[in-house]
């Protein structure tokens, strides 16, 4: 009960931040910070998968989260069909051709007994099939590339839903997960993470700069929202009204009828974005509840308890004819997954994909600053870790210019010193941040919420 | 004659870069390596250390410049690296005082250790970009090249040109004298075999009578002078944004792995093996044929292997396949 307690006062006191930023500041960064708190937490649900129940490092949550945004362009964009005249067959066939050359060379590796020969023949078939490969796509991608590169100069997607891609990312991000655990779960912790923020960096360039994919670098901008837009909610009447009834106390003050107008066309063009937001936080607060209920059952089902008896000691559980090895690479292609989803989220809440901003920094540490402030192993404690890091980093700098004004009050306006800590205000968030997980770690290594087992006593 | 030419173009565009990118990798991965081998953890603080003595070295270099003081021909940069490895040495044993010796006394595992190196990252970041802000400095003065590419020309009649930029040459000449100095240090003195016991066998080391604090302390000093020497010439040769040093962590970390960690000579290897494979992969060979070969046999394309984009992933992908097959990297790894 009274982890409950605790609990419930820790989240109570989050949501009075969030409310309180929404009165001081504007309720529309209240909301896009609780929309991004939100997808944050979906984030912290995937690595406290991975770390929490089962000990796995990943580091390459920023691959899963760039692998999830690409869903969402594959999925949103119209198909660009002068591309796919241009240069689809040859990017078919070259498809067709990487397939059948993983094939061939896995029915090599099974075959053949193990020898320098059968290594030559894998080398052969990979740089022959990389030579035929580039011959058929090259010129097929110049092409795709050629079609309005202003505008489009890709593929496009299959022109649905948004909504869709939380799914297709999910998936996406799932295979790609089940290829790099099996090259890198063997490894030791800090090689896994080593290797997996490497194979990240490495999944983020080839999006970066295959532009036929999803245009690279050059963004793709303007994906459509499952919400309603600003504009269609300050045209409909409904609307309106709505927002007159809302505020029908402050505007029967207002006498003059023009003036009321105005009054009345700013507050609506305001709580348009702060419908739109509402509307997008219901959606993610769904898939954030719903990940929540299945990831707590299954903490405690038999294979959460099997999760944490392979955590707690990889041997004895290998002993007791627990599969450590199928089980790692389960729990990484399903964390992985997680992560994919929220990946597609924020891009359905950012209406754009931007691949150079999948940096390891923001999508990478200070999600794992997060599951460890949180609560390593308790979903609870992940996702409010989600909330409380992600509300520093994004207010770490007006806080910060509050106290540096504070402390320089005596200080002239000209000074050096003060026009120069103001300008770096926003770097404050990583200190902040920083401080934090060594702080928690030193002191608090379990987090803000530990993870609770109830062992039953006999 | 294209032969020669050939040779020369060679070296121009990939063998004298990618030694000199080769000795900026191979300082930052020996350092990875010592505080693995003997510290038992991955640093992920590793580039934003190098940032952090670099950094001193910047302001120093401007405000030396603003008194007028140089170095000759040299780069006045030069004169601030004693200082500034002073500064970069004080701050690491002040964050091991207050941050890693607890966790190294309490015998963490080398995880939670890692994860503290996270903050680390974090905190030094923001000193940094409150101190320096994020924007691309230059500190490079003095004479810039050694050899020009007219001047090779003139002299032996040859089309192509060798250029030495006087940033590459100072950074080989002092990587070769700082590894080698290293080296005879932890092989030939008795504080480095010390070193290399405790490395091998802690409990070993501590029976017969190695003190830990004492070794603790020897490999933070290697390791500032590594750090800030390895920052400072990347810096001369390119330039000073923090974010650039903190994404050379990652092929630093390739190349101490495969060189395997733990052995300081690999991780000098690795940083060779990384800075030529990415160099090689992605380096256009169409001129290249096109002295070498007949005329009916020239090629049309720009026979690129992979284009340049992905010169950070090749290095990573070389870390997958070393990984995959050898795991304990070219060198055997965890010896010191």
């Amino acid at each position: 009960m009274m982890l409950y307690k605790n609990i419930i006062a820790a989240y109570s006191i989050m949501i009075l931040l969030i409310i309180a930023v929404g009165v001081l500041q504007s309720w529309t960064i209240a909301l896009t910070i609780l929309n991004y708190c939100l997808i944050s937490a979906v984030m912290t649900i995937g690595a406290n998968i991975q770390w929490g129940y089962a000990g796995l490092i990943n580091f390459g949550i920023m691959g899963y989260t760039a692998l999830g945004g690409l869903a969402a362009v594959l999925v949103n964009v119209p198909p660009v069909k002068e591309a796919w005249k241009a240069g689809g067959l040859g990017m078919v066939v070259s498809l067709i051709l990487i397939i059948s050359g993983v094939y061939i060379i896995r029915t090599v590796l099974r075959k053949f007994e193990n020898s320098k020969k059968k290594n030559y023949i894998v080398a052969a078939i990979i740089i022959i099939g990389f030579v035929i490969i580039r011959y058929i796509s090259g010129p097929a991608i110049e092409n795709i590339e050629a079609v309005d590169p202003a505008k489009t100069g890709f593929l496009g997607g299959l022109g649905l839903p948004i909504i869709f891609s939380w799914i297709v990312g999910g998936l996406f991000a799932a295979g790609i997960a089940f290829i790099v655990g099996k090259i890198a779960l063997g490894l030791r912790a800090d090689y896994l993470a080593i290797a997996t923020l490497l194979i990240a960096e490495i999944i983020v360039s080839i999006i970066k700069h295959e532009d036929w994919l999803a245009r690279g670098v050059k963004n793709v901008i303007g994906l459509k929202r499952p919400v309603p837009y600003e504009v269609d909610l300050q045209g409909s009447t409904w609307f309106i009204d709505l927002v007159e009834k809302f505020h029908s106390k402050k505007l029967d003050l207002i006498t003059s009828l023009s003036e009321r107008q105005d009054v009345l066309n700013q507050l609506v063009i305001d709580a348009s974005s702060v419908y739109v937001k509402l509307c997008l936080a219901g959606l993610f607060l769904t898939v954030v509840i719903i990940l929540l209920i299945l990831t707590q059952k299954a903490l405690y089902s038999p294979w959460g308890r099997k999760m944490r008896a392979i955590r707690d000691n990889e041997v004895a559980a290998n002993a007791m004819g627990k599969n450590v090895v199928k089980e790692h690479l389960l729990i990484f292609i399903l964390g992985s997954a997680i992560v994919g989803i929220a990946g597609a989220m924020m891009v359905t809440n950012d209406g754009l994909f931007t691949p150079g901003s999948y940096r390891p920094m923001r999508y990478t540490f200070v999600i794992w600053v997060m599951v460890i402030v949180g609560g390593t192993g308790n979903n609870f404690g992940a996702i409010l870790g989600g909330f409380v890091v992600w509300f520093l980093w994004v207010e770490a700098a007006p806080i910060a210019l509050f106290f540096i004004n504070f402390f320089t009050s005596h200080l002239d306006e000209t000074n050096a010193l003060k026009a120069h800590l103001i300008q770096s205000a926003a770097y404050f968030r990583f200190l902040l941040v920083g401080i934090g997980l060594l702080i928690i770690m030193r002191y608090r290594p379990k987090g803000i919420i530990p993870e609770k087992i109830n062992i039953k006593k006999i | 004659m294209d032969f020669i030419n050939a040779i020369i173009l060679f070296l121009n565009y990939t063998v004298i870069p990618a030694l000199t990118y080769g000795s900026q990798l191979a300082l930052g991965a020996i350092f990875v390596t010592l505080v693995y081998g003997i510290l038992r953890f991955a640093n992920f603080a590793t580039g934003d250390m190098m940032s952090f003595g670099t950094m001193v070295a910047v302001l120093l270099t401007f405000y030396f410049q603003s008194f007028g003081i140089s170095f000759g021909f040299l780069p006045t940069a030069l004169l601030t690296i004693p200082p500034a490895i002073l500064a970069m040495i004080f701050y690491m044993l002040f964050i091991d005082k207050f941050v890693f010796s607890y966790y190294r006394i309490k015998k963490s595992p080398p995880v939670q250790l890692a994860m503290v190196s996270v903050g680390v990252m974090f905190v030094t970041q923001a000193i940094i970009r409150i101190i320096i802000g994020p924007f691309d400095r230059r500190f490079f003065d003095g004479e810039k090249f050694i050899l020009k590419a007219n001047e090779f020309k003139e002299m032996t009649g040859l089309n192509e040109g060798l250029a030495i930029k006087s940033t590459q040459a100072i950074t080989i000449f002092v990587t070769v004298i700082v590894v080698s100095i290293m080296f005879w240090f932890l092989n030939r003195t008795k504080t480095g075999t010390s070193m290399r016991a405790y490395s091998d066998n802690e409990d070993l080391a501590l029976l017969s009578g190695i003190d830990p604090k004492k070794v603790v302390l020897i490999t933070w000093i290697i390791a500032g002078i590594l750090a800030t020497i390895g920052g400072v010439l990347y810096g001369l040769d390119k330039s000073y944004r923090p974010f650039v040093y903190f994404n050379n962590m990652l092929p630093i970390f390739a190349a101490a792995i495969v060189g395997g960690i733990g052995n300081p000579f690999g991780a000098f290897l690795g940083g060779y093996v990384i800075a030529f494979a990415e160099i090689l992969v992605t380096y256009a060979y169409k001129k290249f044929f096109t002295y070498l070969l007949p005329e009916f046999m020239e090629p049309d394309s720009l026979m690129q292997l992979i284009s340049t984009d992905y010169k950070f992933a090749v290095s990573f992908s070389i870390l997958v396949i070393v990984l995959l097959f050898r795991p304990s990297g070219i060198f055997k790894g965890k010896t010191l």
